[in-house]
């Protein structure tokens, strides 16, 4: 049994990751999953309405799953079509997240009135935003490093309730009692109130009811042309330009000048009508004839659309971090019992695991047609990754669990961070000019990634050493080479890509503004990592320091990557300042904290150490 | 006496020294960004990188101390315990061979920083939409331009740089019978219509648009969207003696004129120019959005590039990360203003722009070819292991 453990364990893992391949059912009679991979052009970008409605729900709530007030949960996909078709039902759910007690007292909310002490329903909301809106037109007034964090806040609130009321107007009127029904009757009548309306300017006699009921229309369409977020109607299949998606105000405004309103404008109508009377034959009709509609389309969007519905609903990061839970564990125990067979065990495992995170960044971009770095969430996929594989690497060669465990821990930790960062809403979103430069993308952020996970594997690989060394004693000098060998090797790495990745950045830098190097926080972080990394070496080298300040010069480098890759986008200043981020600050010191405390471990005077021969060697 | 050489090179060329430099290299790089939420990103480089000391105002107190060094010196001295190193361990063998590339591409970089910020200008050439211009407008240099108009044909210009407007001596123009005397200097100034401040004393300006203004002196400004409005009184003195003080500012972008023995002059007090032996005109600015978003895409600028003498001309796209270089200067896409209809592009002037490509790619090969070699060795040295345990 014990010799089929590695087998097993990896086999174990492969199903995890295909059971995640497996498409969920419908939970009832609408086929809410086809609804959901319908495609729409939101924020620049065609997605299905999947991904809408998930990071709808994470920008709004920070997670995907709705609890309705009697106790229901419900699926991204079916809390969209409420959002959509049934406003006054989903202004009852409690969506909004709001962190902050003072915005809480603003909306006359105590944390009692909310579930979890912290979401909120928009009709809890409703009374008092005006007063929310007052509040956030003073808060936008101020540059982001002078806001605080009431009014961060305020303005986050604002964002979300922007979203969610851009959702309602997206696909009907909401205050329209049977929208699919107003806009038969407007096909009906177009012809002829056209010609009335004409007549009428022209001075003749006409229908001035028709004409009357015309302007009508004309205005509630001016009213959604206006507010819809969503460009969810796609060009008439003769139009080349696969950009020319329109919203469903304009889709109906341009119906005045050819007198048909779109196929896609009735069939969202009568998906909309067929959702909110209960009728799941007509909806799952509609769903069909919105995704007929696109077939034979040479967009090479749509199988992106398709793949992209799939890997929602795959969480492959999700899957790998879990995985890489297992990894860690394995690897602890194979240092105390069973350690070839355990040890062997985790490298399957972990290998299952990287190649998932491989799968799930790779699918990211081929539907995003980019190099994998674009933004802070994938710069913290990517990482992982590059650590993770690393240290599966040093695994390999070294055969001591030390990689299993260090790959275990940063994959877990930079997927969780990953996790908290997708917040912000599309991870995916399109790139602003300066940044759409698939080249640089490509080699400056990908080396200067693989530099920061480099760094990590290099501090993991520290801390495994002192605390294995201090706390336990089952460092005994072999291992303790080994993870020297290892450390220095993972700062050989890091040093490499760091210099290289920051004089590519330079180099894009002299192209886009005219100066090699500019002095900015994000050129000085990754200044700073190869500046630390090359005082490692030469102290080294130097012999300034033996194995024990060694170790503790690679703990720092976590702080100064962490520093560098986190701290300077929440200075708020430069050119690369993606916004503050006030929980991520509070984490970020918490961890500079531990790394200190750990490092205070690591100057113990040998004979305090448990592991003592381990650093007397 | 050469043995005293020796050891001091030994001694500067100590790798204690590296890392003590790193270190504070390190430290000087954190302290100067986190210092850039209140300074802004010039006046750091200032402070800290283009300094051999960083100076600091003791909060509260006119008193300044010095309190760490700064860019200069700590590159100086890197760059000479790293001279001193490859002087005294040079020895040329395969081994080494990365290093030592690695080592002189840092050399490089070090000097060519420093040639970017002693040689380097950067200005702005902003154009409208059919503008055609031969001239840049520096991003931070002021000058105050004494025009001689007389002759509707043809214009003299005298500029004076604002340094020495701050000096408050007498400022001779060559060729020209007037006499600047600066009465006072603001580096930053708010201004009042006087009418809206009855109040306020006298203005010492008698000539143009000066004795209807107030001028109030404010503390510089350092923030990224924010531009100082350097302010100036000066008196103009001709042959005959004072012809009356004007008031210069960069707020008013306006030429103030006045006649003295018998010629027209025009003053005004503006952005360095910086002119170039051809022109650029604007031809079309574009503003490219994703689908439904005010997400931008591309911003370009079409512009006609035609030199001097009409030996060129010839249509340009200029846009983000694809710059014009021509006749020495760099152009950039930079900003836009006036609905798209005006472009902003960023104008350099930079000598030594090719050393740092040239240093990185030393640097970088350097670096490679040492870790292929370690890795190499280091998969060796664990076959020999395998097969010996094996």
């Amino acid at each position: 049994m014990k010799r089929y453990l590695p087998l097993l364990a990896g086999v174990v893992a492969l199903l995890c990751v295909a059971v995640t391949l497996v498409l969920p059912k419908n939970r009832d009679a609408f086929d809410t999953q086809g609804f959901g991979r319908l495609p729409v052009l939101v924020g620049g970008r065609l997605k299905p309405l999947d991904t809408v409605a998930r990071t709808s729900l994470l920008l709004i709530q920070n997670r995907q799953r709705v609890k309705t007030p009697d106790g229901h949960s419900l699926t991204p996909n079916q809390w969209l079509l409420d959002a959509l078709f049934k406003p006054a039902l989903a202004d009852t759910y409690q969506v909004f997240r709001i962190d902050n007690n003072e915005v809480l007292a603003l909306l006359r909310l105590s944390p009692d009135d909310g579930a979890g002490g912290v979401r909120f329903s928009f009709a809890q909301l409703a009374p008092h935003l005006d007063d929310l809106d007052q509040q956030a037109e003073r808060a936008a007034q101020l540059e982001s490093p002078e806001q605080n964090a009431y009014e961060r806040e305020v303005l986050k609130l604002r964002n979300r309730l922007h979203t969610y009321l851009g959702l309602r107007y997206s696909l009907q009127l909401p205050e329209s009692d049977d929208f699919a029904a107003e806009v038969i009757r407007f096909e009906q009548i177009l012809p002829e109130a056209l010609a009335a309306t004409e007549a009428k300017m022209a001075g003749k006699t006409a229908d001035e009811n028709l004409v009357k009921e015309l302007a009508g229309y004309l205005k509630k369409f001016q009213l959604l042309s206006g507010r819809a977020t969503m460009l969810a109607i796609p060009p008439p299949p003769a139009i080349t330009d696969h950009n020319a998606w329109s919203n469903f105000g304009d889709a109906l405004l341009a119906s005045f000048a050819t007198s048909r309103v779109p196929q896609p404008v009735r069939d969202y109508a009568a998906l909309g009508s067929a959702w909110r009377a209960g009728n799941p034959e007509l909806f799952n009709r509609a769903v069909t004839a919105l995704g007929e509609h696109l077939v034979g389309r040479d967009d090479p969007r749509l199988p992106r659309t398709a793949l992209e519905f799939r890997f929602n609903h795959a969480e492959p990061f999700y899957w790998a971090a879990a995985l890489y839970v297992l990894v860690a564990l394995l690897g602890f125990v194979s240092w105390l019992v069973w350690p070839d067979v355990l040890a062997r065990s985790a490298l399957r495992v972990g290998v299952v695991a990287w190649l998932l995170t491989t799968a799930g960044i790779a699918a990211r971009m081929y539907i995003e047609s980019r190099p994998p770095v674009t933004n802070l969430y994938s710069s913290a996929l990517f990482v992982g990754w590059v650590g993770s594989g690393l240290a599966l690497l040093l695994e390999r060669f070294f055969r001591n669990s030390i990689g299993n465990v260090v790959a275990g821990v940063l994959g877990f930790v930079t997927l969780l961070v990953a996790h908290h960062l997708q917040f912000s809403g599309d991870t995916m979103e399109m790139m602003r000019a300066v940044l759409d430069d698939n080249f640089w993308l490509a080699t400056h952020v990908v080396t200067i990634t693989m530099g920061y996970g480099a760094c990590f594997v290099a501090g993991v690989l520290a801390l495994v050493f002192v605390l294995r060394g201090t706390l336990s004693r089952s460092l005994d000098p072999e291992t303790a080479q080994a993870l020297l060998r290892m450390t220095y090797g993972a700062v050989c790495f890091a040093t490499l890509f760091s210099l290289v990745g920051t004089v590519l950045g330079g180099i894009w830098a002299d192209q886009s503004w005219g100066r090699f190097w500019g002095w900015d926080p994000k050129e000085n972080g990754a200044l700073v990592i190869v500046l630390w990394n090359a005082v490692i070496l030469h102290a080294r080298w130097g012999k300034l320091v033996g194995p024990r300040g060694f170790m503790n010069l690679a703990i720092f480098g976590n702080c100064i990557t962490a520093a560098s890759w986190f701290g300077v986008n929440m200075l708020g200043v430069g050119l690369h300042s993606y916004g503050f981020m006030d929980s991520a600050f509070f984490w970020l010191c918490a961890f500079w904290a531990s790394q200190l405390a750990i490092i205070g471990l690591g100057c113990l005077p040998p004979h305090l150490w448990r592991s003592r021969a381990a650093v007397e060697a | 006496m050469r043995a005293l050489l020796r050891t001091l090179v030994e001694r500067l060329a100590s790798l204690r020294i590296t890392v003590v430099l790193l270190v504070l290299a390190m430290v000087l790089v954190v302290i100067a960004t986190l210092d850039q939420v209140h300074l802004g990103i010039w006046a750091v480089q200032a402070k800290y990188f283009r300094s051999f000391v960083v100076v600091q105002q003791l909060p509260g107190t006119g008193v300044s101390i010095p309190f760490f060094p700064g860019g200069y010196l700590i590159g100086g001295a890197l760059l000479i315990n790293l001279l001193c190193a490859q002087f005294l361990r040079f020895t040329l063998t395969w081994r080494n061979l990365g290093l030592h590339f690695t080592h002189f591409g840092i050399i490089l970089l070090l000097v060519g920083e420093l040639l970017t910020g002693l040689l380097a200008v950067e200005s702005h050439l902003t154009l409208d939409t059919g503008d055609t211009k031969n001239y840049a407008e520096a991003s931070f240099e002021r000058e105050l331009a004494v025009i001689d108009v007389t002759d509707p044909a043809f214009d003299q210009v005298w500029a004076v740089p604002l340094s020495r407007l701050s000096r408050r001596e007498p400022i001779a123009l060559p060729g020209c019978p007037l006499t600047l005397l600066p009465l006072q200097f603001h580096e930053n100034a708010n201004f009042f219509m006087r009418r809206d401040a009855p109040n306020a004393p006298a203005s010492p300006a008698t000539l143009g648009f000066g004795p209807a203004v107030v001028v109030q002196p404010a503390e510089p400004t350092y923030r990224p969207n924010e531009e100082n409005a350097p302010t100036a009184f000066v008196e103009f003195r001709g042959p005959d003696g004072p012809v009356g003080v004007m008031l210069a500012t960069l707020a008013i972008e306006r030429p103030q004129t006045f006649t003295a023995a018998g010629r027209t002059y025009a003053v005004v007090l503006r952005r360095t120019r910086i002119y170039f032996d051809f022109s650029l005109s604007l031809l079309e600015f574009r503003h490219d959005k994703y689908p439904g978003t005010e997400i931008p895409r591309n911003f370009s600028s079409r512009v006609r590039l035609r030199s001097a003498e009409g030996a060129e001309d010839r249509q340009v796209r200029i846009y983000m990360n694809n710059p014009l270089r021509h006749g020495g200067y760099t152009f950039y896409q930079s900003g836009f203003k006036n609905n798209d209809r005006t472009t902003i592009l960023q104008v350099v002037r930079n000598p030594g722009w090719l050393l740092p490509y040239i240093a990185c790619v030393i640097s970088g090969l350097g670096l490679l070819y040492h870790f292929i070699l370690t890795l190499a060795g280091f998969l060796q040295r664990r076959r020999a292991t395998a097969a010996t345990t094996a």
